[in-house]
């Protein structure tokens, strides 16, 4: 079970950018890697989404070519409050989420 | 056509060699490029790709990469996608934007395996794409082999 760290920015106010930053942990395995001569699989984080409000708000695909504990920060136009829903998926179709709270006055 | 037309041709193509030499930074056969772009050309500008010029090692590199867009509805960037060429999977992320996104900028730690220039390729709302290229000096690769 992969954990993350998401941060959201306080006192947001209707229309505002809120810069989201999110950590997740997960050592995103390249395949190239070996653990006493026997190659670790390959196995990354390929598929994220973020929701705000059931509606997507950010998604990416990414790779092998990012490195471990994946960190992304990126922005969101904060007109309303709502939950920040995040959901991944890796190569060992092993699902993760993690949720924050964004407070628009 | 007339003369006068045919001599005019080359001054209606004046806007967009402004816009710089186009597929400066890409092929528009790669077939990674193409998968996007559908062959159509990549101009430079509009993508900024921030890497530091030289790092230590490879393995967690710093990357921010911004478009300039108004970000509206009419108007805004729909995606950005990250090419590596000398990383052993060239296709390293595509991020996905909308107007929603109020900017188009993200920040994320990437790896690379050895000193190379990463490629970024925007898509705009208009069916636009641009791009920025970035060359880094990384002193130690991220480990392909071994390690």
């Amino acid at each position: 079970m992969a954990l993350a760290r998401i941060q959201v920015p306080e006192g947001l106010r209707r229309g505002e950018l809120a810069e989201i930053r999110v950590i997740i942990q997960h050592a995103m395995e390249t395949g190239f890697r070996r653990e006493r001569g026997e190659r670790i699989q390959r196995n990354a984080i390929h598929s994220l989404t973020c929701k705000l409000n059931g509606e997507i708000v950010f998604r990416a695909t990414l790779s092998a070519g990012v490195a471990a504990n994946p960190y992304l920060r990126f922005f969101i136009r904060a007109e309303r409050s709502g939950e920040l829903e995040f959901w991944w998926l890796d190569d060992e179709d092993v699902e993760g989420t993690a949720k924050a709270r964004l407070a628009v006055a | 056509m007339k003369r006068r037309e045919f001599v005019a041709l080359p001054l209606l193509a004046l806007p967009f060699a402004a816009a710089g030499q186009e597929n400066a930074h890409v092929s528009t056969t790669d077939p990674l490029v193409y998968a996007f772009t559908k062959g159509r050309s990549v101009y430079p500008g509009k993508v900024k790709l921030e890497l530091p010029q030289v790092a230590e090692n490879g393995h967690s590199v710093p990357m921010t990469l911004r478009v300039e867009s108004p970000m509206t509805r009419a108007e805004h960037v729909r995606l950005v996608f990250l090419i590596a060429d000398k990383n052993p999977q060239r296709d390293l992320a595509v991020f996905y934007f909308g107007p929603h996104s109020g900017r188009a900028e993200v920040s994320s730690r990437i790896r690379l395996n050895g000193t190379q220039r990463v490629v970024a390729v925007a898509e705009l709302s208009d069916g636009s794409f641009w791009s920025d290229a970035a060359q880094i000096q990384v002193l130690e690769a991220a480990c392909t082999e071994g390690g």
